[in-house]
């Protein structure tokens, strides 16, 4: 910190994304909620555990090797450029002295922590679409897999200022419609595949059963919290005060401003009226199409907003509404159609709520900013349909869908993907339930004896 | 000399990078931190199959399966 000036925009900055763990840490706990609501009771707590285990299996090996790749491979390596183009990703390194305690820096750790919870994000949304038949030694290597290997390889190329599909494509995103969740979702698509439907899920005829959440309370305040915890997604996705010098790009004078991931600028107050308003469009669609289902409006409103991400650093906020919308709508028929076609149990429709949301969003938002500079610095295609719509095939199928398409596959031949069909039945938590009537009936027993001894019983 | 490097703060903090204890064995670390996290996942695999061995066992011997699903499915 060379002056009093520099030394207060970092102490901003450091905060301002500091800020922004705090709040994304709420994503994580709203996902254990409305996963375990939506389990069955005998598979609760077994639930809330595959998915609270991210948290440390997500951290360090994002601590190991994560944030080192998305330094490392912005260029491809092989398509714009080698292997750590910009020369950050030696920084990055597990036994680099950045990675610590260092007084020449003081945000690399807020940095890492911002981009680790977005990988929680992306982990956390394959969870719910494979409980209550998933083993969770299986969904752990799929959540190190998506959270700290290939999420971090998309946003290296789709999201780094320099990704070579922001370069070649003028791929936008700019708060993770495909980085995020089309991958997350295709990857959840993935593994379903090879996992299957849950016992009872189809009927004789193939016709699906709805197999109902224990709680469905606690489903709704989960995504309630999620909605939240995207608040500091949102923002965490800006960089909230640079100068034109510091950008180093094409823009001239000396205005400082907020921008995208990418360096363009947007402002606080355009993301503040898009996240709202593709969320309110989001709901306003959700209860519509489902005839007022608490699951599916609450669902709607988170669908909307990402179906909208990839433009709401730009959009209009009455097109963040129409775009939230229609994304909603198109998510809600494509999980039935998937459902009764392919017989695909996707327990919390998060395939349709992320996956196809988010490859909708990209579509659109490839048309709605059609011609718009993708980035500051000189040589960069603008965005375009056809640049997004590749985008969303490399998100959804390229690195979401194959890679745990191809590890579900392993899996299950070494029949370590599902659970045995006697748990399933029983429910997962069968194990810590043995026992319980006895251990009930003793205490019972103290209580009853204790009683009599004060007089309160004959 | 202390762990960190740092013995006084007479210091111009310009010229201090990083102060955490014992510098210079972050390989080492770094080998140590993913030896034990793939020995965890092997642990887990294992116990996780072990434990469902156990209770399809108990379900087998123990308990008749219709009296388990009808006890797992009345709880809340």
């Amino acid at each position: 910190m060379g002056n009093n000036l520099d030394a207060i925009t970092t102490v901003f900055t450091e905060f301002y994304y500091w800020l922004t763990v705090a709040l994304m840490f709420l994503i994580h706990v709203g996902f254990c909620m409305y996963e375990v609501g939506a389990s069955r009771a005998k598979n609760k707590m077994h639930t809330l555990m595959k998915n609270s285990m991210i948290i440390p299996l997500v951290t360090v090996t994002w601590f190991f090797f994560g944030w080192w790749i998305y330094w490392a491979v912005p260029a491809g390596p092989g398509i714009t450029g080698g292997l750590d183009p910009d020369g950050f990703a030696a920084g990055y390194t597990p036994w680099s002295d950045l990675m610590g305690t260092n007084l020449s820096d003081r945000i690399s750790g807020v940095f890492w922590a911002a981009f680790l919870l977005f990988s929680w994000t992306a982990a956390s949304i394959v969870s719910g679409a494979v409980i209550e038949r998933i083993r969770s030694g299986a969904f752990w290597i799929f959540a190190v897999l998506v959270g700290s290997v290939t999420w971090v390889i998309d946003a290296a190329w789709g999201w780094h200022y320099g990704g070579w599909m922001v370069q070649v494509l003028g791929y936008h995103d700019a708060y993770a419609s495909g980085v995020i969740h089309a991958i997350a979702g295709g990857a959840a698509l993935g593994v379903l595949v090879h996992l299957g439907p849950r016992f009872g899920k189809f009927d004789a005829q193939g016709n699906p059963r709805e197999i109902l959440p224990h709680n469905p309370w606690l489903v709704c305040i989960g995504l309630f919290l999620i909605y939240t915890g995207f608040w500091g997604f949102y923002v965490a996705c800006n960089v909230p005060i640079i100068s034109p010098e510091t950008i180093g790009g094409q823009i001239s004078g000396e205005t400082w401003t907020a921008t995208t991931i990418y360096l363009t600028p947007t402002t606080l107050s355009a993301i503040t009226f898009n996240f709202l308003m593709s969320l309110a469009g989001g709901m306003l669609v959700g209860y519509t199409v489902s005839k007022g289902a608490a699951f599916w409006t609450y669902s709607g409103g988170l669908a909307g907003i990402i179906t909208a991400s990839a433009g709401n650093d730009l959009n209009h906020p009455i097109q963040a509404m129409i775009i939230g919308g229609v994304g909603t709508y198109l998510a809600y028929k494509l999980h039935f159609w998937v459902e009764r076609r392919f017989k695909i149990d996707d327990a919390v429709g998060a395939v349709a709520v992320h996956g196809y949301a988010g490859f909708i969003g990209l579509v659109i938002c490839g048309f709605v900013l059609w011609g718009h500079p993708s980035s500051p610095f000189e040589g960069y295609a603008t965005i375009s349909p056809w640049g997004n719509f590749i985008g969303a095939i490399i998100m959804f199928w390229v690195l979401g869908f194959l890679p745990c398409w191809i590890i579900a596959g392993i899996l299950k031949g070494m029949n370590l993907l599902r659970i045995p069909e006697a748990i399933e039945l029983a429910g997962l938590d069968v194990h810590e339930n043995y026992g319980t009537d006895a251990k009930n009936a003793e205490l019972q027993q103290a209580e009853l004896a204790h009683a009599r001894e004060l007089g309160l019983l004959d | 000399m202390s762990t960190t490097g740092i013995d006084s703060w007479a210091v111009d903090l310009a010229d201090i990078g990083a102060v955490y204890p014992f510098q210079g064995t972050e390989v080492v670390m770094t080998i140590i931190g993913v030896v034990l996290w793939i020995a965890w996942h092997v642990w887990q695999i294992k116990f996780e199959n072990k434990t469902f061995e156990e209770d399809e066992a108990k379900l087998r011997q123990q308990h008749s399966m219709e009296e388990t699903i009808k006890r797992q499915n009345s709880l809340n």
